[in-house]
C-alpha cells in the first residue's frame, strides 16, 4: 500500500474512534462538562493530561529542535517535565482540595475580589487563544503535508472534530478522547525511534541506544556526534552555546509556566479524591517521560543520520526524500560554491587554509520528526502513523484549551461575575455556546495565523510563570495573603514580563542579543524574573495593607488537609 | 448549586489542632523533596554540567551532565512525585485524614 492509502487509513480510523468516544461520552450537567463529573480514574487522568499537554510541538517540533541545538535543547526536557514536580506537590492536591471548576475560580474565592478573579480570567483566555492558534495550525499542516488536503480545509476538518466532541461531550467526552490520543500518539512515536535505534546501535530501546556505540563504525555515537560536530564548525553536541545563567532562567520559567498552565491545572479537578489527583500526577509524568526521554534518542539518531547523508555528498545523488521534502520547502540547497556538492557547516567552520566556509543547506526543524521514517527507509505505514500521531497530539492540546476558554465564559464570566442568577441548564448551554464559538476563533486564527503566534506560544509559560503560578502558592502556603498583595503581584509579574518581551521581541528586535539583556537573560527566560517580582511585590504589599478577613485563614487551614474533598463541589444533574 | 459559596469552602472540617503538626511534617518532606528536584536538574543538569561532563556514566557513552540533562533529570521527576505520594498517603492515614476511612 502506498503512504498516501496508509495515511488516510490510519487518520481516518483514528478519527472514527475519536467521534465514538464523543457520542457515547456525552455531558449532561455543568459538573460533567466543566470537570467530568470527578468521576475520572487516576490512571485515565494521567493519559489525559500526557495527551492534553503534549502538544503539535511536542510531538512534531522538539526533538528537532533538540537534535540541532543539542545541549541546549535540554531545558525544554527538563523544564516542560520539572513543572509537574511543583504540580503534584505544591498544587494539584490542594486545588483539588478546594474543588472549584476553573482556575480563576480559586483566584476569586481565595482571594475574596472579583478584581482577581477577572484579571485571571483575562489570562487564562489569553495564554488559551495563543496556544490553540497555533495548535489548529499543526492540524493543517499535517493534512496539507501528508494527505495533499490544503491547510484551509485541513483546518476545517480539525475543526468538525473539536467540535464534535467538545461541544458534546465537554470535559467528560475530551477525556476519554485523550486517553485514546495519549495511546495513538505514544504508539506513533516510539515505534520510528525504536526502529532508528535498532538500525543504528542494535539496541532496542532508543533511552539507551543513543549513549551507546555505533555499530556502522564502532565508537561511541554521542563522541563521534560531537567530534562530526566540532569538523564542521558546530558547537559540540553535548554541550550547546547558550549562557549557563540562561539556560537556567528559561528552565524555570518553563517549569514554573507548566504548573501555572490553566489547561493542565484543570486536569486534577476531574479526579474523585485529593490523593487521586496526586498520584495521577505521578501517572501524567510517566506517560509524558515516555515521549520525553525518547525524544531526544530521535534527536541524535536524526543528527547523525542527516550529517552522514548530506555533509560533503554531491547533491545529484541525495536520496528520494530530500528532493520530495525540498519540494516542500523545509529543505532547501543553494549551491555558493558551484561545487555541486553539499557544504553543511556551522558558523565557525574554515578549511585547512583557515578561510571560513559557507553553509549551503538550510533545514527546517520540524522534518527531523516528520521525515524521519523517510530518512531511514522504514515502511510506508509507519509514515502514516506518524501522520495520525501528529494529529491526535494536535487535537488533544486544543480541545483541552477550548474547555478553559468556554468555562472562563460561561462560569467564571456568566455564572460567577455577571449573571449568578443563570440555571444549570442556562449555564450548559453558555458553555457549549462558547465552546463553539471558541472552535470558530481558533480555527480562525489556524487559518490566518498572525505572525507572532509561533513566538507567543512560547512565552505564554512565561507569562503563566509570572502571574498564575505565585498567586496559587501564596493562596495555599500563606494565610496572610490578602487580596491587595495578590492582585498588584499578578499585574507587576504579567506586566513586567510582557513588557520586557514586547521590547525585545516587536519594538527593538536587534536589541535581542545577551549584550542588552538584563543580567544575561533572555525573552524566554525573563518569566523567572517576573515571578520572583510578583513574590516580592505580593509580600511587600500585604505586609503593609490590611489582613484577609476571618473566613480566609480559616479556608487555608481546611484546603491543607484533604478529607472531604470529595463532596466539595458535587452537583445533582 | 443555588449559593456559590457552597464549594468554594470544603466542608467536613477535620479536628482542628491536628492539622498543625500534619502540615509542618508535609513541609518538611516538601524541603526535602524539593531539594533533590533542584540538586537534579539546576545542579547536575545545569550549573555543574561541564564539570560531570568530564565523567561518563558508568557503563554508557553518555557525558554525565548531558545524561542529567536529558535522561537522568526526568527519572528523578517521575520518582519524586511517586515518593510524595506514598509519603502523604501514609500520612494522612496516621492523621486521620484518609479519605477512604469514612
Amino acid at each position: 500500500m502506498s503512504v498516501q492509502a496508509w495515511t488516510f487509513l490510519l487518520v481516518g480510523l483514528s478519527f472514527a474512534l475519536y467521534i465514538g468516544i464523543a457520542v457515547w461520552s456525552r455531558a449532561h450537567s455543568t459538573s460533567e462538562f466543566y470537570v467530568a463529573g470527578t468521576g475520572v480514574s487516576p490512571l485515565a487522568n494521567g493519559m489525559a493530561t500526557a495527551a492534553d499537554w503534549m502538544s503539535a510541538a511536542s510531538f512534531i517540533s522538539m526533538a528537532g529542535i533538540i537534535s540541532f541545538a543539542g545541549y541546549d535543547g535540554s531545558v525544554y526536557l527538563m523544564g516542560w517535565t520539572g513543572g509537574y514536580v511543583l504540580l503534584a506537590l505544591l498544587l494539584a492536591p490542594y486545588l483539588r482540595r478546594f474543588g472549584a471548576y476553573t482556575v480563576p475560580d480559586f483566584v476569586g474565592d481565595r482571594y475574596y475580589s472579583q478584581t482577581a478573579r477577572i484579571v485571571a480570567v483575562v489570562c487564562a483566555i489569553f495564554v488559551s487563544f495563543t496556544y490553540v492558534a497555533g495548535q489548529m495550525r499543526g492540524v493543517g499542516i499535517v493534512f496539507s503535508r501528508f494527505l495533499g488536503v490544503d491547510i484551509q480545509n485541513g483546518v476545517f476538518i480539525g475543526m468538525a472534530i473539536v467540535f464534535f466532541y467538545a461541544v458534546l461531550g465537554g470535559m467528560k467526552g475530551i477525556t476519554y478522547t485523550q486517553v485514546a490520543q495519549y495511546c495513538v500518539l505514544i504508539f506513533a512515536y516510539l515505534v520510528p525511534a525504536i526502529f532508528l535505534s535498532l538500525l543504528i546501535t542494535g539496541n532496542v530501546i532508543p533511552q539507551l541506544g543513543f549513549g551507546g556505540v555505533d555499530q556502522t563504525s564502532g565508537t561511541v555515537l554521542l563522541d563521534q556526534l560531537n567530534g562530526l560536530h566540532r569538523d564542521l564548525g558546530f558547537a559540540a553536541y553535548t554541550s550547546g552555546t547558550k549562557s549557563t545563567i540562561d539556560v537556567f532562567f528559561i528552565t524555570a520559567a518553563l517549569m514554573v509556566g507548566t504548573a501555572g498552565l490553566p489547561h493542565v491545572i484543570i486536569r486534577f479537578y476531574t479526579v474523585p479524591r485529593v490523593r487521586d489527583a496526586r498520584i495521577s500526577v505521578g501517572f501524567a509524568l510517566v506517560f509524558i517521560a515516555l515521549l520525553y526521554t525518547a525524544a531526544p534518542a530521535v534527536a541524535v539518531f536524526a543528527r547523525t543520520n542527516l550529517l552522514n547523508t548530506v555533509s560533503e555528498q554531491p547533491y545529484s545523488e541525495m536520496p528520494e526524500w530530500f528532493s520530495t521534502w525540498e519540494s516542500t520547502g523545509l529543505i532547501s540547497f543553494d549551491d555558493r560554491n558551484s561545487d555541486g556538492i553539499i557544504q553543511y557547516v556551522g558558523p565557525e567552520a574554515q578549511d585547512v587554509s583557515g578561510a571560513p566556509i559557507e553553509n549551503e543547506l538550510t533545514i527546517d526543524r520540524d522534518i527531523i520528526v516528520l521525515a524521519n521514517p523517510e530518512i531511514s527507509g522504514l515502511p510506508n505505514w509507519v509514515i502514516g502513523l506518524v501522520a495520525a500521531g501528529g494529529l491526535a497530539a494536535a487535537l488533544s492540546t486544543a480541545a483541552g484549551l477550548l474547555l478553559v476558554v468556554s468555562s472562563a465564559v460561561s462560569h467564571d464570566l456568566l455564572k460567577r461575575s455577571f449573571m449568578p442568577d443563570i440555571t444549570e441548564r442556562g449555564e450548559l448551554i453558555a458553555a457549549r455556546v462558547s465552546a463553539g464559538l471558541a472552535v470558530g476563533v481558533a480555527g480562525y486564527l489556524g487559518i490566518n495565523p498572525p505572525g507572532f503566534v509561533a513566538e507567543v506560544v512560547a512565552f505564554a509559560f512565561g507569562l503563566a510563570a509570572a502571574s498564575f503560578f505565585p498567586a496559587i502558592i501564596m493562596g495555599i502556603f500563606s494565610k496572610r495573603m490578602n487580596r491587595e498583595g495578590a492582585v498588584l503581584g499578578m499585574i507587576t509579574g504579567i506586566t513586567f514580563t510582557a513588557a520586557y518581551i514586547v521590547y525585545f521581541k516587536f519594538i527593538d528586535p536587534s536589541a535581542n542579543t545577551a549584550e542588552y539583556w538584563w543580567f544575561g537573560v533572555s525573552p524566554e527566560g525573563i518569566g523567572t524574573v517576573g515571578m520572583i517580582l510578583n513574590f516580592l511585590v505580593a509580600t511587600s504589599v500585604s505586609y503593609f495593607t490590611p489582613p484577609p478577613p476571618p473566613h480566609i485563614p480559616d479556608l487555608v487551614e481546611r484546603v491543607r488537609v484533604p478529607k472531604g474533598a470529595g463532596e466539595a463541589h458535587e452537583i445533582s444533574a | 448549586m443555588t449559593n456559590p459559596s457552597d464549594y468554594s469552602s470544603p466542608r467536613a472540617d477535620p479536628p482542628a489542632g491536628s492539622n498543625e503538626g500534619y502540615w509542618r511534617k508535609n513541609l518538611t518532606y516538601l524541603g526535602i523533596l524539593l531539594s533533590i528536584w533542584f540538586a537534579v536538574s539546576y545542579g547536575a543538569g545545569i550549573l555543574f554540567v561541564e564539570q560531570l561532563n568530564n565523567f561518563y556514566l558508568p557503563g554508557t557513552g553518555f557525558p554525565l551532565g548531558f545524561w542529567f540533562a536529558q535522561q537522568g533529570s526526568i527519572y528523578v521527576f517521575v520518582a519524586l512525585i511517586f515518593v510524595y505520594v506514598f509519603l502523604m498517603n501514609r500520612l494522612d492515614r496516621e492523621f486521620g485524614f484518609d479519605e477512604d476511612a469514612e
